[in-house]
């Protein structure tokens, strides 16, 4: 009993030390419609004492938005009898579609290897799951692949020093989301940081979703495929028919 | 114009896509071929993914056939027994077209064989139609026909088991042939989001030998068909059809199409062929330059 209360004193003790992190995104939902080229978040919040009042210390904020995870396949072509094809593959399980991090300083500044691993803070430590035993040479090479490629199409950011932060409160990051930008439930994290150690996190969801007239063909395409590929053939042999008709007119 | 395409997940400017059917278009117009061969590498080139672009080419191409293929019927200039037996073939195709996009997805290699198939196909036939436009042009200068080709069909085809009648192609041979033939564009169809009138036709007048004024009627009458069963059958298997992205190019294709026309009428035949050996053999070129260079990332993703 004695034992339990003292650990409830510590408890409450050491959070009584950790500063209060209210985080914010400007947008909880991103509706993918006519006319969308792409869209920017703004994560912003506030980092408080815990009394409530400025923290009177400089942290180190990072925020990190994550789209859902998927499975997918990376595969490496090589250069085979003059051509390049499709040689080497590797399977990972776990694979975010989205992933961008934002910080107030290069993180290798922040936080230590070890730490930046635990909490997947940066592109580098992105936690991949490789399916079956591939040697760490080769994971870390795919793993590369995969980041280069997808940092190409927008998908994923690095960008340190993104996160400003003013009199010690209020911080905010801007992240953009390219137009194609997978649809999903999205998690921002914001992790205030003192000393190498992460003495506060926060997180909240942001949706990415079709609306109108995208959603109902993307879902009529996928759930009726039958019936949407007579609505293409119709479309095609319709417009060629009219244009024919119209032109024998001039 | 910016619009998002629902099923390629992008967005894309509308002009550019338009003005790619309208050039395709016009390509079909003035040759008579279906242009899928030059939508799908543009479109890929742009940055749409492969899948898409080939299973939204096929309902380009079938719009910019439509007219042709009614234009023609109305003068006679289909062999409508022919053209069954190809459209029968080419469905087959298409079934097994599916089978082996799926087989070689799974494989990882379906980009590369699609790059194979273009660069070898519009390759021979390109180099085949430059040569032969080339003969005629320099026989009509020196003022020395060419001796008339014989028209016959291939002594393979001689060989095939049972015989038809096909009273307006004027032949009478086994509809093996026409099948199998039919088969393979749907094949090329399902693969390569192509018509496959370049092949087509060629196939019909070097190895069918059927008789030359109901040639681009009737390939045109199977490629009607078989880009709509190849619709169908994207739209039900890799669920890939854009329809956002095909109502784009068909607008721009059907308009060139009918342009490309009218000017077909007035440019000389054998330039027209020319000119089209030049494109088939530079779309062949750029394909073979992809396949030979280091590619900018050589890591690709595919969900799993």
């Amino acid at each position: 009993m004695r034992a339990a209360l003292a650990l409830l004193l510590l408890l409450l003790l050491g959070a009584a030390r950790d500063p209060i992190l209210v985080p914010e995104v400007s947008q909880h939902e991103v509706l993918l419609r006519q006319g969308f080229t792409g869209t920017e978040l703004l994560l912003f919040g506030a980092v408080l004492s815990p009394e409530g009042t400025r923290a009177a210390q400089d942290y180190d904020i990072i925020v990190v938005l994550k789209g859902p995870t998927q499975s997918i396949v990376v595969r490496e072509k090589q250069k085979v009898a003059g051509i390049w094809i499709n040689v080497d593959s590797a399977e990972l399980r776990s694979a975010p579609s989205y992933y961008a991090i934002a910080s107030t300083r290069p993180i290798a500044q922040i936080v230590d290897d070890k730490t930046a691993a635990i909490y997947e803070l940066g592109l580098k430590w992105l936690q991949l799951s490789p399916i079956g035993s591939i040697d760490a040479a080769e994971q870390s090479r795919f793993a590369a692949g995969l980041v280069s490629l997808q940092t190409g199409n927008g998908l994923y950011r690095q960008e340190e020093g993104a996160v400003k932060v003013s009199e010690q409160v209020l911080y905010q990051a801007r992240i953009g989301l390219p137009s194609r930008v997978p649809i999903g439930s999205y998690t921002a994290e914001t992790f205030a940081i003192s000393k190498g150690r992460v003495v506060a996190s926060a997180s909240s969801t942001v949706e990415v979703r079709k609306i109108g007239v995208e959603r109902a063909i993307a879902s009529f395409a996928d759930q009726y495929g039958v019936f949407y590929g007579l609505l293409a053939v119709v479309i095609s042999v319709g417009m060629g028919w009219i244009a024919g008709r119209l032109f024998a007119l001039v | 114009m910016d619009v998002y395409l629902p099923i390629a997940n992008l967005s894309v400017n509308g002009l550019v896509i338009v003005g790619l059917g309208m050039l395709t278009g016009l390509l079909s117009g003035m040759f008579g071929v279906g242009g899928g061969f030059l939508t799908t590498p543009l479109m890929i080139f742009y940055g749409i993914p492969p899948t898409v672009a080939a299973a939204s080419a096929a309902s380009q191409v079938t719009g910019a056939s439509v007219s042709g293929a009614f234009a023609h019927s109305r003068r006679g200039g289909v062999d409508f027994q022919m053209g069954g037996v190809l459209v029968a073939g080419g469905i087959l195709g298409t079934g097994i077209g599916a089978l082996l996009f799926n087989l070689l997805e799974r494989l990882g290699q379906i980009d590369t064989v699609i790059n194979i198939l273009y660069v070898v196909l519009l390759g021979s036939i390109g180099a085949l139609m430059a040569r032969e436009s080339i003969q005629t042009l320099r026989a009509e200068r020196s003022g020395m026909p060419l001796p008339a080709r014989k028209r016959r069909h291939h002594p393979l085809v001689a060989n095939l088991p049972m015989r038809w009648r096909f009273y307006r192609s004027g032949l009478y041979i086994s509809p093996l042939a026409p099948l199998l033939l039919g088969m393979a564009t749907g094949i090329l169809t399902m693969l390569m989001g192509i018509g496959g009138g370049f092949v087509l036709v060629p196939a019909m007048l070097y190895i069918l030998g059927m008789s030359a004024n109901v040639v681009v009627g009737t390939s045109l009458f199977q490629i009607l068909f078989v880009t709509m069963a190849t619709t169908m059958m994207h739209a039900m298997t890799t669920k890939a059809v854009d329809i956002v992205l095909a109502s784009l190019l068909l607008v721009g294709s059907v308009t060139g199409a009918q342009i490309g026309a009218q000017f077909a009428q007035k440019a000389s035949p054998v330039k027209l062929r020319l000119l089209l050996a030049v494109v088939v053999l530079l779309v062949a070129g750029r394909m073979a330059i992809g396949l030979g260079f280091r590619p900018d990332d050589i890591y690709t993703v595919a969900p799993l």
